[in-house]
């Protein structure tokens, strides 16, 4: 194959990497933004829903398609209500405190992660794809499914966008992220407020999670890189911006594909964390970010 | 009695019953006691710099790892003495944690937890990625040469138990007395006034930024220590001592046995190895144990064990 066309498939696998990594860490860029906590459990959420697709996928006989669909429509709730039982009885009982939380979800991240695995099983299972169907291109088929991947997280993106900026929802959201203690002189009910965010924000990274789960399978310990890489690209754009998060996903999952194709995965993954922590020290408003006002 | 003898006193008790602990303990855990002195001492250090000084740091397996490596390394390829090693390895730790502390300390708060988190991931990246000399998750086994070591006209054979026991119980006695005159002195004193209200700290007058690098550089050389021992005593290096659990640990001990007291890290260490010792007898998730405590810690019990026998009633503990 050219040099052409073995770009054009490394941008498509960058782009799908993308794709779930935006959805990922708008979770935790959400969860950030608004209650101003680092959730490190975001990645035991991710896994989860990997997980809950796999066990919901077999309750459905039949046409793989009718699983899927079940799967990215309950699993997503579940673990919205997973985390939203983690906010109240946990998270809240701290008071947001940034050093306990921190503490609080590390133990979470083991309760999710080991009880997974005593329940689950250590090994990788496998979710059948809902449809099979390639799109040909000149040079080579491509996988259907990924392409349905990327415009489902684009979708979603969109919705999301939308429901911040353009309804009382995410405008009651954005008060709370700019000043809490008048949002609640305003009579916004500040926990529900962070209760809600912390099981939505946790329910996109569950999304990406089903949506990608067909390509890569669902393992106990999948949860790592993509906190790792959220945690990357939320700090790259910016604590706490969504705009930045999205761009600095796409630019790092599209950069994650291609160089990988080319480097060494380690000595890239080395070479990109080191970056990020100088820029967490030396820019912390991110690369794209505006200085907060906290 | 004057608190400074109750304690010197209660510290001394802790090492002679150590001490004796050796003549009485079955073989198994002859060998859990060696190792876990040696984790306690890595848990002190850590707790330097968490419980007195207020800095959380989620990246201290990289200080570990930086004594463990500095002196498995060049036992193995150097063929150097055992002593030297274990200065060579303290030497890389105290190093690593100079640079490390100049650079992740412009930042505070949850960012400076999230840049040792990364630095630490860059370090074990960095031994997997060196694999020619490291053999990274594989890891690498101490020669036989570097079993035995001769200082001050004795012999010392590292295959013995006894001798590992005691050069432990040495280790962590050290360890003891120094962050005791730490923390018990003027530099501890500064330590917790930052911890309590920095910039309070830095309107009176002093560096702040020098205190918590210092704090950290004597926390990083102290894990380190632990480290180049666990290293020397044990006969193994892997990268798995590097992964992100050994720098939850330390922070599992302090927060168990209580930040911010001295002998908290040691106790919470042995409680914390004896609990994850025994759920790994019945399963395969034993590391269930170790969340579940964490989440009970910080709801329930923040000050830990020590930190709460200080406040409700032994006012001197240090």
């Amino acid at each position: 194959m050219d040099f052409g066309p073995y770009l054009f498939l490394a941008t498509l696998e960058g782009l799908v990497q993308a794709a779930v990594l935006c959805l990922t860490a708008l979770g935790l860029s959400l969860v950030f933004g608004v209650m101003r906590v680092v959730n490190v459990a975001h990645g035991e959420f991710y896994m989860l829903g990997a997980v809950l697709a796999w066990w919901i996928t077999g309750w459905f006989a039949g046409n793989p398609a009718i699983g899927f669909f079940a799967a990215i429509i309950i699993g997503p709730l579940l673990v919205g209500l997973i985390a939203y039982l983690c906010e109240r009885f946990i998270l809240r009982r701290v008071e947001y405190d940034p050093e306990a939380t921190i503490v609080a979800t590390i133990g979470i991240l083991y309760i999710l992660q080991q009880t997974t695995l005593l329940t689950f099983g250590p090994d990788a299972r496998p979710v059948d794809t809902p449809f099979y169907f390639r799109v040909e291109f000149p040079w080579f088929g491509y996988s259907g499914y990924k392409l349905l991947v990327i415009g489902a997280a684009v979708l979603l993106l969109l919705l999301a966008w939308f429901v911040i900026t353009r309804t009382r929802l995410g405008l009651i959201m954005r008060a709370t992220q700019f000043d809490r203690e008048t949002a609640q002189n305003f009579g916004i009910s500040v926990d529900k407020v962070y209760a809600t965010v912390f099981a939505v924000g946790a329910g996109f990274a569950a999304v990406a999670a089903v949506l990608i789960v067909p390509i890569q399978q669902a393992h106990y310990l999948m949860g790592g890189d993509p906190l790792l890489l959220s945690f990357i690209v939320v700090i790259i754009g910016g604590l706490g911006s969504i705009r930045g998060t999205l761009v600095a996903a796409l630019l790092i999952g599209l950069s994650d594909g291609i160089i990988s194709v080319f480097f060494s995965p380690t000595l890239a993954k080395m070479v990109s964390t080191m970056l990020v922590a100088l820029v967490l020290v030396f820019r912390p408003q991110g690369l794209f970010g505006v200085r907060s006002r906290i | 009695m004057q608190p400074g003898y109750k304690s010197l006193l209660l510290h001394a008790l802790v090492v002679i019953g150590l001490f004796l602990l050796q003549f009485v303990l079955p073989e198994y855990h002859h060998l859990s006691v060696a190792r876990i002195m040696l984790l306690a001492v890595f848990a002190m250090g850590f707790n330097l710099l968490f419980g007195y000084t207020g800095l959380l740091s989620l990246g201290h397996a990289m200080f570990f790892a930086a004594g463990m490596y500095g002196a498995g390394l060049s036992v193995y390829h150097f063929d150097w003495s055992v002593p030297l090693s274990f200065i060579f390895g303290v030497g890389c730790g105290a190093m690593l944690s100079f640079v490390v502390g100049l650079i992740a300390l412009r930042t505070t708060g949850v960012a400076f937890m999230i840049v040792t988190l990364m630095f630490s991931q860059v370090a074990y990246l960095i031994i997997v990625y060196f694999t020619t000399y490291t053999r990274g998750d594989e890891g690498l086994v101490m020669p036989q040469a570097a079993r035995s070591f001769i200082l001050l006209g004795r012999e010392f054979l590292l295959t013995d138990a006894a001798t590992r026991y005691n050069l432990s119980l040495i280790l962590l006695t050290i360890t003891m007395v120094v962050v005791l005159l730490l923390v018990r002195g003027k530099f501890g004193r500064s330590l917790i006034a930052v911890r309590e209200n920095e910039p309070r700290t830095r309107m009176l007058g002093y560096n702040t930024f020098a205190i918590k690098l210092r704090a950290l550089t004597v926390s990083g050389t102290l894990s380190a220590g632990s480290g180049a021992a666990y290293a020397l005593m044990f006969a193994y290096i892997g990268s798995s001592f590097a992964t992100i659990q050994y720098s939850i640990d330390p922070l599992l001990y302090s927060l168990l046995g209580g930040a911010g007291t001295v002998l908290g890290p040691v106790l919470g260490t042995f409680l914390m190895f004896y609990l994850i010792d025994i759920a790994s007898e019945y399963t395969t998730a034993y590391l269930l144990v170790a969340g579940v405590v964490l989440v009970m810690l910080v709801l329930f019990f923040p000050k830990g064990l020590l930190g709460t026998v200080r406040e409700r009633w032994l006012r001197w503990l240090p």
